[in-house]
């Protein structure tokens, strides 16, 4: 195996039942890249994603991850392999029984020696790494926003200093100025950190921005890997669908699509993109009044 | 995505029957899942017994404060309750025959061997076997338990060993209780009624009852417990999907593991009943 690829698949088939979701996979993840899985619902991108992960085992085929082969690990192999890796779920998966810096504590307590105090230091740095306040810290998941807690997640993925980081839909439910921020937290994990970075996005606002290359996954087949600007000169349909929507239009013709400039997030300013690809510019959305929440609902 | 699609030619006969068999081929399913689940936690508790530094204490302790201790109210003032039943409903009969005596006889076989156990067990399958599949099953539809098993936490070290540990340190225990207060119940019921007071009751009671009938209420409370807290965490486990798959198998943990309990407490009735105890 090559010394430069962090994950290798090989022929990976994966069926539910009848259902055949992966036929014959193979993608190789490079070092110190930032690599993305796209593709519409139900094309088995969550599922691959979950079987480099030690989620889920495919029916055949081979998975390497650092080096290490996934298929029949053994358990105490498969507990070193998981803290090399970080994992950002897609609706952050934090502990709701424990505070946020418990969350990200909770790693190097089961698998460190460290002392409390050590371990609230460290967590409070990745508090910090992730962006986020330290008054967050002492708050419960249920109290944090969609943004934060996937903050908050991705600080908790941090806790152990991996090497690959696999992100699940990052950006996903987020209003479009946290969405941004998420861009530049990513790209800012991969400079300063070295961090290989696996992801999972529709968010063609990121992958224009982020992804160095990316995947297209459609009838359990690789449809196409490359860049992002190599993939939209592609012809192949499943490709096309991606880039050949109003939305697609819009991302790819963003003004910063070559150059990122982290002073002007362009997600804050959808009405200036679209008068750039020549669409309608929409009205601005209805002032909807906030209705009063009934009186039989719990606080 | 290819969906399941309906065979056009069937009739209402047929898919009649294809439901039969659906049905049928899902609850044999479930019975395999449910079988793998123990034989995985047997595995993992082996795995602590092989490892003793591996035991999570504190999970264990929290559990039998929050199925044991917490339970002694309902527990121990329901069991009352059912003592002041059994002997309000055995007193009209004793007294025709004049026989109000042997009501410490009625109350503390049917109290120690068979209602004892099974009315903390139901309660117990009611509060904690619930709120085992509703925890687990939460934490399965948010993600958590695929965050646990990425960092390197085996969920059923983590949740499902703790508290099928603490129930069975728990439930005889409570079965104790309750046997001690639904008989404090039927005695105050046999005073005021039959006028059987305490120092005749209790003495007609240690006559009448034998350890061997207190040792066969209690050694049903495990089996209960293994039953009620496999039950919760394994349905707790196979919710997927959103909130209101949680709330399905919450109330299905509830309805099996009662089921489940009175079907071994028919079954001990023969074993023991073939046994001569």
């Amino acid at each position: 195996m090559d010394a430069e690829n962090v994950i290798e698949l090989r022929q990976v088939s994966t069926r539910f039942g009848a259902h055949v979701v992966h036929d014959g996979i193979d993608l190789t993840v490079r070092r110190g890249e930032i690599f993305a899985l796209i593709g519409g619902s139900g094309s088995g991108k969550s599922t691959l994603l979950r079987e480099m992960i030690l989620l889920h085992e495919p029916n055949s085929g081979s998975i390497r991850v650092l080096g290490v082969e996934l298929a029949d690990i053994s358990a105490a192999d498969a507990l070193a392999l998981r803290l090399r890796w970080g994992v950002m779920f897609q609706h952050g998966g934090l502990f709701g029984a424990l505070t946020v810096t418990e969350n990200i504590g909770l790693p190097l307590r089961e698998h460190t020696d460290q002392t409390d105090r050590q371990i609230d230091q460290i967590a409070a740095a990745k508090l910090a790494m992730a962006g986020l306040r330290p008054e967050v810290g002492a708050q419960y998941p249920a109290e944090l926003s969609g943004g934060m807690l996937k903050r908050a997640s991705l600080a908790r993925a941090l806790a152990l200093e991996p090497e690959l980081l696999f992100l699940d839909e990052p950006t996903a439910g987020l209003d479009p100025e946290s969405a941004g921020e998420v861009d530049q937290l990513v790209r800012t994990l991969r400079d300063q950190f070295g961090l290989c970075i696996v992801m999972i996005s529709h968010d063609l606002d990121l992958l224009w921005q982020t992804a160095d290359r990316v995947a297209v996954l459609a009838d359990g087949k690789v449809q196409g890997v490359g860049a992002m600007a190599e993939l939209a000169a592609m012809d192949h349909p499943a490709i096309r669908k991606f880039f050949d929507g109003p939305r697609g239009r819009a991302a790819a013709s963003s003004p910063d699509v070559t150059k990122w400039n982290p002073g002007e997030p362009t997600r804050s300013n959808p009405g200036f993109r679209r008068a750039a690809s020549g669409l309608p510019i929409p009205p601005p959305p209805l002032e909807i009044p906030v209705l009063r929440r009934p009186a039989w609902k719990p606080k | 995505m290819p969906a399941i699609a309906p065979n056009p030619a069937a009739g209402p006969l047929t898919s009649a029957l294809a439901r039969l068999g659906m049905r049928a081929a899902a609850v044999f399913e479930q019975g395999v899942a449910l079988f793998a689940f123990i034989g995985e936690c047997a595995v993992a508790f082996a795995g602590w017994l092989a490892h003793p530094a591996r035991i999570r204490w504190r999970p264990i302790l929290f559990n039998i404060r929050g199925a044991g201790f917490d339970a002694l109210p309902i527990v121990g003032l329901l069991a009352f309750l059912l003592g002041i039943v059994v002997a309000y409903q055995g007193a009209d009969q004793l007294r025709q025959y004049g026989a109000n005596i042997f009501v410490a006889d009625l109350l503390g076989l049917s109290m120690l061997r068979e209602f004892a156990p099974l009315i903390t067990a139901i309660i117990i399958a009611g509060r904690s076997g619930s709120a085992y599949a509703a925890q687990i099953g939460a934490m399965s539809v948010s993600e958590e338990i695929d965050a646990m098993r990425t960092l390197g936490i085996a969920p059923l070290e983590m949740l499902v060993l703790p508290k099928v540990i603490a129930l069975l340190i728990v439930l005889p225990l409570l079965t104790v209780f309750a046997d001690v207060l639904g008989v404090f119940g039927g005695m105050l019921m046999a005073r005021a009624q039959l006028d059987v007071g305490f120092p005749e009751f209790l003495d007609r009671f240690t006559k009448a009852v034998g350890v061997t009938d207190y040792l066969i209420g209690i050694c049903k409370a495990p089996v209960f417990a293994g039953i009620i807290a496999v039950v919760g965490c394994f349905q707790g486990f196979r919710a997927q999907g959103g909130a209101d798959s949680v709330g399905r198998q919450t109330t299905r943990s509830v309805v099996q593991a009662i089921f489940l309990v009175i079907v071994a407490d028919a079954l001990f009735s023969i074993a023991f009943s073939a046994l001569g105890l």
